[in-house]
């Protein structure tokens, strides 16, 4: 696995999950440096141990609501930096958003827990997360695409499958990769979609995913 | 044959009454009473003297009009076609204790007492006396010429005033008798309308009685629904809890022995368990979906409906610009399978290319409109989805309206009385 060692603060309150999770992160070489089932633990150990990135359930108890969600968006208003990758089991936008209105919207990933088991998909998302990207679950973003909406409509299919991996927090050479094409083509392709959706182009990653978050967030 | 009148009043109100079966069923329930008063009166009596010596024996006395108003509920029939249900509550507890606590306390026991005991010393005599003089007296004196014939003596005594020796004066006694009876039998009529009247109001439930079996009925039939959301969540949890976590982990646990195994068959065999893995948890998900959408509990109707109008296969324009308060837990739900039903259809059925969803509360009631641009037609009768779902509302107190003229547009409205204090 590419990067530093990260320390992670995990919460799931499903103990099996958990001891899985703990096992798969420490395995390829991170530091769990608390793992907890609810979220006034989440938010003690967050506290005491200064991670480089917490990992959450959704739905935890007591109220088995969204209060691990809860807890993240508390955690990210008390400290817009730190970040979140939220865990869940549904495709829901309002989920989503919320996180990503969160802090500046850097950091911070909500992703599916089916997405645990492609293992290395899941690590990249832990790294890109840590490092300050953006990680959108692909499927919630195949949900947005389907909207619909005016500007989305703009878009070629082409230019939606890249902007759906855009939302992923891939490099252009993954997308390159995935789709079989030259670099030169995804940077044309993204050119096109930040034209299209009427954000001034540029290279910072950070810039393309708000072509996402914009239609998190409407 | 009696004119469809209910009660002997209308059928002499209607004219014709003395050609259907009326007077005749006048004439039995009258009869009827006069046969039942004795036994009631002497059990009535019995029941007092033996409550005199042995005195507990007494509170059974209470209950005596339990019987009485069963037997002339019953009979009550025989000149009122409205049936006469039972005045009493089913108690709640089973047990003689329970009945018997329910029945002392019910207003309707004591009007079933009040009606024995009337019945017992006072009604049966009237009943005896009226078939007596309006029945009896004129077919009495129709028979004369037959009582006549078989006197032994040769003569007869009509109502112990008159002597008959002779046929033509049997025949004149008669002929009175022929005239009596089709007039006197209006005023049979009339009292055994009389006595129909005075038994249902003693003994059928009032109105208050019917009302409170009402709001029982619709309690009954809102805790049966709040039952049924309360366990759809509990599937919901324990799926999410049980088998998607587990599942979860299985596919962790393949997606590591896919990292550690070498390429090959093995490799492959792991990648299509992988897979299949990934699919199932896809329809668990998509079912716990079904069964209760978290998103519903998290966020309220607001974020549940955007979520559906998302997940619609139709284009939806939503309005929920205002956002709805929180509302009770049912109302919510209802709604929410409302609105899942109705853009169902538009995507099965409507051949609408795009639809449109309005939500807002009025502060007394939920109004939310589904409507969509395709070709109309659409039947409530015929869609076991819609009248399920109309139910579902109903129990709420709620309406369910759909308008659905052929070529279109439709438009389902749902309406939801639930009162916000701001």
């Amino acid at each position: 696995m590419p990067g530093e060692p990260l320390k992670i603060v995990l919460a799931e309150d499903g103990v099996l999950l958990r001891e899985g999770l703990v096992g798969l992160l420490t395995r390829f070489g991170h530091e769990v440096a608390a793992a907890v089932g609810d979220a006034d633990a989440l938010r003690t150990a967050v506290a005491a141990h200064d991670p480089d990135i917490v990992v959450t359930d959704v739905r935890m108890p007591p109220g088995f609501g969204d209060e691990g969600l809860r807890a993240a968006v508390e955690l990210r208003t008390a400290r817009p930096a730190l970040p979140v990758l939220v865990l869940s089991q549904y495709v829901q936008r309002s989920y989503a958003a919320d996180l990503l209105d969160s802090g500046d919207g850097s950091g911070v990933g909500y992703l599916l827990k089916d997405r645990v088991g492609h293992v290395e998909q899941f690590l990249d998302a832990v790294v890109t997360v840590a490092g300050g990207g953006t990680v959108v679950d692909p499927e919630v973003v195949r949900q947005l695409l389907r909207r619909r909406r005016d500007p989305l409509a703009a878009l070629t299919p082409r230019e939606r499958e890249v902007l759906g991996l855009v939302a992923e927090g891939r490099s252009n050479g993954s997308i390159a990769r995935e789709l079989v094409v030259s670099e030169a083509a995804v940077g044309k392709h993204i050119g096109n979609i930040l034209g299209k959706l009427d954000l001034p182009p540029a290279e910072d990653t950070h810039r393309r995913v708000l072509a996402v978050l914009a239609y998190l967030r409407g | 044959m009696d004119d469809h009148a209910s009660t002997p009043w209308q059928a002499l109100a209607r004219g014709r009454y003395l050609r259907s079966a009326w007077p005749w069923r006048a004439a039995g329930y009258l009869a009827g009473g006069a046969l039942t008063g004795p036994p009631l009166l002497l059990g009535l009596v019995l029941l007092a003297a033996v409550g005199v010596i042995a005195f507990p024996l007494l509170a059974l006395l209470g209950l005596a009009g339990l019987p009485t108003g069963a037997v002339e509920r019953r009979r009550l029939r025989i000149v009122d076609a409205d049936p006469a249900p039972t005045p009493h509550r089913t108690p709640a507890e089973p047990g003689p204790l329970a009945w018997a606590r329910l029945r002392y306390r019910e207003q309707a026991t004591w009007r079933e007492l009040a009606y024995a005991v009337l019945h017992g010393f006072v009604l049966w005599w009237v009943d005896l006396a009226a078939v007596a003089a309006l029945l009896g007296l004129p077919l009495l004196l129709l028979t004369t010429p037959l009582q006549l014939a078989l006197a032994a003596d040769g003569e007869v005594k009509v109502l112990k005033l008159w002597l008959v020796t002779s046929q033509p004066g049997a025949l004149a006694f008669a002929a009175a008798g022929a005239v009596l009876l089709p007039v006197l039998l209006h005023p049979l009529g009339a009292l055994a309308g009389a006595r129909a009247a005075l038994t249902r109001a003693l003994l059928a439930p009032r109105e208050r009685e019917l009302r409170a079996r009402l709001a029982e009925v619709t309690r009954s039939r809102a805790r049966l629904v709040a039952a049924f959301e309360s366990e759809r969540r509990r599937i919901e949890r324990d799926l999410h809890d049980g088998a998607q976590q587990r599942l979860v982990a299985l596919t962790m646990a393949l997606g590591l022995a896919r990292l550690d195994a070498p390429p090959g068959p093995l490799a492959d065999r792991l990648a299509t368990a992988h897979a299949e893995a990934g699919r199932v948890l896809a329809e668990l998900r998509e079912l716990i979906h079904g069964i209760h959408p978290q998103v519903l509990t998290d966020y309220g109707l607001t974020g549940a409906l955007a979520d559906i109008a998302e997940r619609s296969a139709v284009p939806v324009a939503t309005d929920l610009s205002a956002a709805l308060p929180r509302l009770p837990e049912s109302v919510e739900a209802a709604a929410y399978f409302g609105v899942c039903e109705a853009l169902a259809n538009v995507g099965r059925h409507s051949g609408a290319g795009r639809a449109a969803l309005t939500a807002r509360h009025t502060g007394e009631a939920l109004l939310i409109d589904v409507s969509d641009d395709g070709r109309g037609g659409a039947d409530p009768a015929t869609g076991s989805g819609l009248t399920g779902l109309a139910d579902r509302v109903a129990v709420l107190d709620g309406t369910l309206t759909i308008t659905s003229p052929p070529g279109g547009p439709t438009v389902l409205s749902l309406e939801i009385p639930c009162p916000v204090s701001p």
